[in-house]
């Protein structure tokens, strides 16, 4: 089996985000990491082929991004992915998330992979949707928030690829849903503790094969990407209605903090 | 003129309020640009001609039904690409929860869509619907605006509010579907399991929160402590971090795809305030938090922020609140 892994480089936690005023998109200067979100999609990958029960020959990190962005593949080489591909080409800047979905597809299309993971949620983006665009574009099933992940016998109209037992918090309570390969998965942070990088692997990560593409060279039509092919405009940036900050107590004698919330709480009768 | 098509979530013969909602916010927009609203529900024999006329209540014109497997997103796409083909309706709109993401995002694939999500208001200006979302960390607001073909709307959980405008029950119409290959793919083995016990955290005047920064299950015994202490009218409620860790029961998770609530008075403790979770508790009359990180987005949105750790602070808290009730 070959696993695809989506990867994104973003803002590191520690930057404040920021919209560039004059370009109208994210500010992209600052100190940048690999999204802490994707670690639990690699780390997924990585206990399907340690788990045993199916075997698991290749895994690619597959990144959409500036030049930058080949440390977010480095990094999520080191996290134990086989070899990566860089996705990157003017022509993609800009892209909304329907035509970054379009774009990933096209690239994770001409790897042709049994399983596409993916992280819940892009720090800088937010838009838990990625996973659902690019299933729909490669026509494959698809799940989102995915917190477990069994490997259960293939279905007998798909013989030779096992099935996927999944389970996630849905709108009701806990939902199982037994998904046929290939398939596209976002898997939820509870899903797994990534584990940390050995100095060997953070070492070996720049020798492992990388492959740059352009758009044209996976296929993407460029009518259907960057801000002319984007379908949907963000712009008109503005402060939400300001609201009275609260008060902030920094506790250092906790017996005074104590007594300080006893107080407030005395205050609005809550006790 | 343009028509909104919603997709409208039911589970064992009742919708989703968050769907009313969508309705009621699609009926009033769709109305600003002299369209109509029409609904789309997925189902089985549930879905009775009595039960979808009752969105007519919301101001659904019509309601088109397709027989499908239900809590799953792929079937719902191929009944909206084909109901929007037919009927050319300009905009979807999805009330928050996992799957309005799902399906408004396949849709947005399947019809080259825009897609705005987290979506917390929507405006006509002129005959078109623009979109607001509040991002980064809701510091700032981002506006959508659409550049023509179908543009898609999902909603901020509990972002659209219930309104009961029209009074006719809605026209049911049944649409025959072949569903896509891939969306017969995934199959539902059990659906809505609740895992743990059956708390009630919506009947409590006080709420005691915990979260990720308890560290074990067993940190959750502070939190009991402490419920105890304030007495009667007091539960404790969860984050969906600790709930899928198996930390403590699902029935006690407030958010996104748990409670909303709105108690007297919501103490978190080691809750870092990420947005799935403010959205189920923000209506809360006082909120106080308790955490390590001074940059802790729950401060944003705190009337008593506290920066400590709560295993000095919580056992001090909960003698203090004892002494002072039995004062
Ligand atoms: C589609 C979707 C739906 C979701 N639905 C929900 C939902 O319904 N409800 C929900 O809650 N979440 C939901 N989430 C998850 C949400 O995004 C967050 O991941 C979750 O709320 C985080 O839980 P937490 O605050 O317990 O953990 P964390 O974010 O890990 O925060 C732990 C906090 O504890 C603090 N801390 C650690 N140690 C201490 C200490 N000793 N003393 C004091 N503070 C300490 C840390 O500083 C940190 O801020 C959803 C996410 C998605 C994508
Ligand atoms: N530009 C990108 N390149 C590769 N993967 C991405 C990109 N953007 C988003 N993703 C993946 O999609 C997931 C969800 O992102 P989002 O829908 O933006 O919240 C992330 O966790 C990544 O795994």
């Amino acid at each position: 089996m070959k696993i695809c892994v989506l990867v994104k480089e973003v803002p590191d936690a520690a930057v404040e985000k920021r919209i560039n005023p004059s370009t109208g998109r994210m500010d992209r200067s600052g100190e940048k990491n690999l999204n802490p979100y994707d670690t639990h999609a690699i780390e997924a990958a990585m206990q399907l082929r340690e788990g045993g029960a199916v075997a698991v020959e290749e895994i690619v990190a597959v990144t959409m991004g500036p030049e930058s962005a080949v440390r977010a593949l480095h990094k999520a080489v080191s996290l134990g992915a086989d070899r990566s591909v860089h996705l990157c080409d003017e022509l993609l800047a800009g892209s909304d998330v329907a035509a970054t979905g379009y774009a990933l597809a096209k690239a994770i299309e001409s790897e042709s992979p049994d399983l596409v993971l993916l992280g819940q949620q892009s720090d800088d983006g937010e838009c838990y949707t990625i996973g659902a665009v690019v299933a729909d574009h490669l026509r494959m099933p698809s799940l989102t928030q995915v917190i477990k992940l069994d490997v259960i016998d293939s279905e007998p109209s798909a013989p030779g690829l096992p099935g996927l037992r999944c389970e996630r918090q849905a709108e009701y309570g806990y939902d199982t849903v037994q998904v046929q390969l290939p398939a596209v998965i976002s898997v939820g942070d509870a899903i797994n503790e990534p584990r940390y990088p050995s100095l060997k692997n953070i070492m070996g990560a720049k020798k492992k094969p990388l492959d740059t593409r352009t758009a044209s060279e996976v296929g993407i039509d460029s009518g259907f990407v960057g801000p002319d092919g984007s379908r949907v405009h963000c712009g008109e940036f503005h402060a939400p209605p300001a609201k009275p900050s609260g008060q902030i107590i920094e506790d250092e004698d906790t017996a005074e903090t104590v007594a300080r919330i006893v107080a407030w709480l005395d205050e609005r009768k809550l006790i | 003129m343009a028509d909104v098509l919603v997709y409208v979530l039911h589970y064992e013969g009742a919708f989703n309020k968050n769907s009313l909602g969508a309705v009621s916010e699609g009926a009033a927009r769709a109305a600003d640009v002299g369209g109509a609203c029409d609904a789309v529900v997925v189902g089985g024999e549930d879905l009775t001609d009595e039960l979808c006329g009752t969105l007519g209540a919301y101001g659904a014109r019509k309601v088109f039904r397709a027989n499908g497997p239900e809590g799953l997103a792929q079937p719902v796409v191929d009944v909206m690409a084909k109901v929007i083909a037919d009927h050319g309706h300009s905009y979807a709109i999805f009330g928050g929860g996992l799957l309005g993401f799902e399906i408004g995002a396949g849709l947005a694939a399947r019809c080259r869509a825009g897609v705005t999500m987290e979506v917390t208001s929507v405006r006509a200006d002129g005959d078109e619907l623009v979109a607001e979302r509040p991002i980064l960390g809701d510091s700032q607001i981002s506006v959508s605006r659409y550049r023509g073909g179908l543009g898609i709307i999902i909603g901020r959980i509990n972002a659209f509010e219930l309104r009961e405008s029209g009074s006719a029950a809605a026209a049911v119409e049944d649409v025959e579907v072949a569903f896509s290959p891939w969306s017969t793919r995934a199959t539902m083995v059990t659906r809505g399991e609740q895992r743990g016990a059956d708390v009630d955290i919506e009947g409590a005047d006080i709420l005691v929160a915990g979260g990720r920064g308890l560290g074990n299950a067993d940190g959750f015994q502070l939190m009991e402590q402490l419920a105890g202490a304030f007495g009667a009218n007091t539960a404790v409620a969860a984050t969906r971090a600790v709930v899928d860790a198996g930390w403590y029961p699902y029935a006690a998770q407030i958010g996104q795809t748990g409670k909303t609530v709105a108690p007297k008075l919501y103490l978190a403790a080691g809750i870092s305030g990420a947005i799935q979770h403010k959205v189920g508790m923000q209506s809360s009359e006082n909120i106080v938090a308790i955490n390590k990180d001074a940059n802790a987005p729950i401060f944003e949105f705190s009337d008593l922020g506290i920066v400590g750790d709560l295993n000095k602070i919580v056992p001090k808290l909960t003698d203090a609140i004892r002494a002072r009730k039995g004062s």
